[in-house]
């Protein structure tokens, strides 16, 4: 299925259905251990409202790297959003007083299965020179998650 | 870790002032009516605009600092017009945070279509 995509300098939206019920899709998003086995990331807590899961990626070459996710909101096969610092990669840096972005994934019954809709926004009050070195960070990093998931599933 | 990254550290490095230069409503709004209405004076540019003369002034210099417009001079006038070059740095810089998306959804989507155990 194709994902469409619309997008502004401060928010990324991307929709696409998942052939895939919706309940099951919710699980993979809103519960730790599925979250990190498609993310790649080990999470130390479950999720839960108004508190953070933290963790280490797994992904090898990126271990270092820690993952800070405040859930925001919860609502049961509908609607998860948490903030993170998008690309809060190098271990030396304290981000914990720079802006978040804001990620929100949304379900909705499709008769193929679940529409997802995923929303990253906030990117207009990431500092200049901190977009510049997420964004390197970034793109490397979620190449190497692809082929990641690629050897999970294909086990 | 950014070492084997493909994206060249001076892309990003360049398209950092570029979004800072287009993050404002007035800016914004200045870049599409150039690219709308082609070159303009800073009289034609401010005529319909409730912001002053002098602020859109301001608000070009920025645009230029960020090599998004520039401006030449015809007889006692600046004209300004766009850079589309740096306009289409912009694209690109969007383009690939988007398919960094596209990876995670991708990578999503294989998980939840197959069997769950």
């Amino acid at each position: 299925m194709p994902t469409t995509t619309s997008q502004t300098t401060d928010r990324i939206e991307k929709t696409t259905v998942l052939r895939a019920p919706r309940a099951r899709v919710w699980r993979a998003l809103t519960d730790a251990t599925q979250f990190g086995a498609w993310f790649g990331v080990k999470l130390n807590e479950p999720f839960a409202v108004g508190r953070s899961a933290t963790g280490q990626l797994t992904i090898r070459g990126y271990e270092h790297v820690s993952l800070d996710i405040a859930i925001e909101r919860m609502d049961p096969e509908e609607y998860f959003a948490y903030r993170w610092h998008p690309y809060a990669v190098d271990p030396k840096t304290d981000y914990s007083a720079e802006p978040t972005t804001l990620v929100e994934f949304r379900l909705k019954s499709v008769p193929d299965g679940t529409e997802l809709t995923v929303i990253e926004s906030g990117f207009d009050r990431i500092p200049a020179h901190r977009r510049d070195e997420a964004y390197r960070m970034n793109d490397g990093g979620w190449k190497g998650q692809i082929e990641n998931l690629r050897r999970y599933v294909s086990v | 870790m950014s070492r084997s990254s493909a994206v060249h550290r001076s892309d990003v490095r360049d398209a950092a002032p570029l979004f800072a230069a287009l993050g404002d409503a007035t800016r914004l709004h200045l870049v599409m009516r150039l690219a709308a209405g082609g070159p303009g004076s800073i009289t034609g540019l401010s005529a319909k605009s409730k912001v002053s003369r002098q602020a859109i002034s301001k608000h070009l210099v920025v645009l230029s600092d960020a090599g998004l417009v520039r401006s030449t001079r015809r007889g006692r006038e600046r004209v300004w017009d766009l850079a589309p070059e740096r306009l289409s740095e912009a694209h690109e810089y969007l383009d690939r945070i988007s398919r960094m998306w596209d990876q995670a959804i991708g990578r999503l989507r294989a998980f939840v279509e197959t069997e769950e155990e």
